[in-house]
């Protein structure tokens, strides 16, 4: 039972917010709470795994390969207590971000039906079942991004549901076509069947359709433009419960099929997802530069960041998959924090666009201090946590002699620099253009607290990296070699199977 | 059967697809449709199609031979009660940013995006 | 809509739809049928009324709210599948309260229990989420059929209903 609590509680808690529907306090109150239970309930899988290694859950107590199978390994146990940190950050945050008028259309629900969507696509241990977790997923991003109801919300709805259905089409598809040539969904009896047959036409065109649909999911290049239309329209909360959870998860996904389902040397899908993720980087980094409003240059940020987690699992080296894993995981935290450290920043200027903000480092000194700390760890710059996770993937390209990849990684860290610096210029350095902005008021409680919380996570994944780091190195070995997962899913010894 | 079904599933693609490349709303939807319905027809071939021969084990036996896999039809159900939830939210989406936002193109829903002014 | 043939009928028919619609979610517990597909019909019904005499009519004769509806449902279907989790520790696992197996393997009892409370639950998500998505539509679809002008929809607290 215990695998299914992360998503029987973001479920009960969208039942008590929906009964609640009245009050915004008590739906304010609700979500809190559940958001403290789902990150007590990931600390209580993390540390059991980490004791006694992967272990996995069957609903309904159907045999493995049959029923639905719901699995905790590094991986995912890391990546669901991750959700509910940032899941807990965006909750604080959203006591004073989320306007009433959000609350009173169902913020609440809705952003606990989309909890429950991603803790479910991170732990199933079904490809069918991921099906269904993505949609749900989806189904509540879609209410999130229009219950403000702005004409911009709509506008980048229009967008990000368009191109998100093709994908979801796509992934369908593939699961489709993958049970036709194998007669298995269970990811892990999937791993039996597939061995050694990643060349053949079917499974072939069945991966192709699922690198498309959880590339679109990641924002992959082609396949990005839903991401900047979108991203900056909704409130702050929901902008950064996004981009840390949603892009993650297509990553995940893809990391999870190309090392458990079918191992990325098995394919020729290689070098295509080392071109993808290439230019995923350069799309990011340069679209990043151009953008003239804070959360649009974050969004192309993300892109950056996914491009060199892409390039980390497409390199297909024990190495690369840690430095792959280590920046997905402080990723989340970044990328909360960074877009969190925007809604103040917008609360105290007025307007997140660059012509119309600035003042801040007067006004709020320490508030650009907060910003500094992601700002700089997104771009690479010691002590922070993703300095270390672009040295890995640096330090795995040179010994996989991808020297373009290595350059790329680091050409995109200064490119970041530079469009954080420019944040930093327009929004804190220059003065407001309408004088003074101290006038803004002060910041409350609720905007402080998980900035502070997440810089300081930041800083201390920086600064103390090691047990980070091994910690990436044992989820990679288990990905590399599955044996564990395989025998918690399928019982001992059974992977032999024809 | 596989040759017809595979045939309307390439035609539904390929109509879906001339109709999203409409750039409006509405037909874009449509054109979604058409492409879901053929995904869905692609997994329904993938578990054998046979005529008048239901999935049900009779008497005592254990499995039946030569009938068509049950599960894949089950996933379409799934996907088509996805499919339609999906389908009803983007048609109110696509009303309500007309009527919000004056237009169906999507090339003209420059709101989230504006044009950059020299 | 204003339509005496339709409202005379509807008045025989949704009755009838409604006791269907309980007969195939009773059915499923075995057979073909089940919650979603009978939760669907008696929505159905509940449309039905909204197109003959308002939605307002259709309001009153549903009592609850369709989102209270959802909720409950939810809940319902939740509870299904704690009750076996935390009996058994598999989640959704079927418990039979009134079901009693005897020495030589006959079931005697009720078979009434955890997978029925979760079907019912389904029946009633269906029903509160297909009411609900259909009794806005239809008001909206009035109000601009009324030639009421675009709802204050850029206001930072607009509400998009």
């Amino acid at each position: 039972m215990l695998l299914f609590w992360p998503l029987v509680i973001p479920f009960l808690t969208m039942v008590a917010t929906l009964f609640a529907w009245r009050s915004i306090r008590t739906q304010r109150a609700l979500s809190l709470l559940g958001a403290a239970a789902l990150l007590a309930v990931a600390l209580v899988i993390l540390t059991r795994v980490i004791a006694d290694g992967p272990f996995a859950e069957q609903a309904g107590a159907w045999p493995a390969p049959f029923g639905i199978t719901m699995v905790a390994d590094g991986l995912s146990a890391a990546m669901i207590t991750l959700t509910g940190l940032v899941a807990l950050a965006a909750a604080v945050f959203g006591l004073q971000d989320v306007s009433d008028g959000e609350a009173r259309s169902g913020h609440h629900p809705l952003a606990n039906a989309l909890l429950a969507g991603v803790c479910g696509a991170f732990l199933t241990g079904d490809l069918f079942n991921m099906y269904v977790w993505f949609e749900v997923m989806l189904i509540s991003s879609f209410g999130l991004l229009v219950i403000g109801g702005r004409k911009a919300a709509l506008d980048g709805a229009t967008k990000y549901v368009g191109l998100n259905l093709i994908a979801t089409v796509a992934f369908i598809s593939g699961v489709g076509l993958l049970y036709g040539t194998t007669g298995a969904l269970n990811m892990a009896d999937l791993h039996g069947r597939l061995a050694g047959r990643g060349g053949e036409a079917g499974i072939l065109m069945a991966t192709g359709l699922i690198i498309f649909a959880f590339g679109a999911k990641a924002a992959l290049f082609p396949l990005h433009f839903w991401l900047p239309a979108s991203y900056h329209t909704p409130s702050f909360t929901t902008s950064a419960l996004f981009a840390a959870l949603l892009t993650k998860v297509g990553v995940y996904a893809l990391i999870r099929y190309f090392t458990l389902i079918l191992p990325i040397a098995d394919t020729p899908a290689q070098p295509a997802l080392l071109w993808i993720g290439g230019f995923t980087i350069l799309a990011g980094a340069l679209g990043a530069l151009a953008q003239s409003g804070v959360r649009r240059v974050l969004n192309y940020s993300i892109m950056s960041s996914i491009g060199a987690m892409i390039l980390g699992l497409a390199l297909a080296t024990p190495l690369a998959l840690v430095g792959a894993v280590f920046y997905l995981a402080q990723d989340m935290i970044v990328k909360a924090n960074l877009y969190l450290v925007a809604g103040s920043a917008r609360r105290l200027a007025g307007s997140e666009d660059f012509a119309e903000a600035g003042g801040l480092w007067r006004a709020a000194p320490w508030l650009a201090a907060l910003f500094l700390v992601p700002a700089l760890s997104l771009a690479g710059v010691p002590p922070f946590s993703g300095f270390w996770a672009k040295l890995i993937l640096t330090r795995a390209s040179l010994e996989a002699g991808g020297y373009w990849c290595a350059a790329l990684i680091l050409g995109s860290g200064l490119m970041t620099l530079l469009a954080m610096a420019r944040i930093f210029a327009e929004m804190f350095w220059k003065s407001h253009p309408e004088g003074d902005v101290a006038a803004g008021g002060r910041l409350p409680a609720a905007a402080w607290a998980p900035l502070v919380a997440l810089s300081l996570l930041i800083a201390g994944a920086g600064i103390f990296a090691a047990p980070g780091v091994e910690a990436s190195e044992a989820i990679a070995r288990n990905l590399l070699a599955p044996d564990a997962y395989l025998a918690a899913v399928l019982g001992p010894g059974a992977e032999v199977r024809p | 059967m596989e040759v017809m079904l595979a045939l309307t599933a390439g035609v539904l693609v390929a109509a879906g697809a001339y109709l999203m490349m409409t750039g409006k709303t509405v037909p874009y939807v449509f054109g979604l449709t058409m492409i879901s319905n053929a995904a869905n027809l692609i997994i329904f071939s993938t578990g054998r199609l046979t005529l008048a021969k239901p999935a049900l084990v009779p008497g005592e036996a254990i499995t039946i031979s030569g009938a068509a896999n049950a599960l894949p039809q089950a996933l379409i159900l799934t996907a088509i009660v996805i499919g339609f939830g999906l389908l009803v939210f983007a048609l109110a989406l696509a009303y309500r940013s007309y009527y919000a936002l004056g237009t169906a193109e999507m090339d003209e829903m420059r709101v989230a995006e504006p044009v950059e002014r020299d | 809509m204003n339509s005496l043939i339709l409202s005379t009928a509807a008045r025989f028919l949704i009755p009838v739809i409604l006791a269907l619609s309980l007969f195939i979610f009773w059915r499923g517990h075995n057979e073909p049928g089940g919650g979603f597909i009978g939760g669907l019909l008696a929505a159905t019904a509940f449309a039905l009324l909204a197109k003959a005499s308002g939605t307002a009519k259709a309001r009153r004769t549903l009592y609850l709210r369709p989102r209270a509806i959802a909720a409950f449902g939810l809940g319902c279907a939740l509870v299904g599948g704690i009750w076996g989790g935390l009996a058994t520790g598999a989640f959704l696992k079927g418990m039979w309260p009134f079901l009693t197996i005897d020495a030589e393997g006959h079931k005697h009892g009720l078979p009434f229990g955890s997978i029925m409370l979760f079907d019912f639950g389904v029946y009633l998500v269906v029903l509160g989420t297909v009411t609900g998505i259909l009794f806005a539509l239809e008001d909206s679809l009035a109000e601009d059929a009324a030639g009421a002008e675009d709802v204050p929809l850029d206001k930072e607290d607009g509400r998009w209903r």
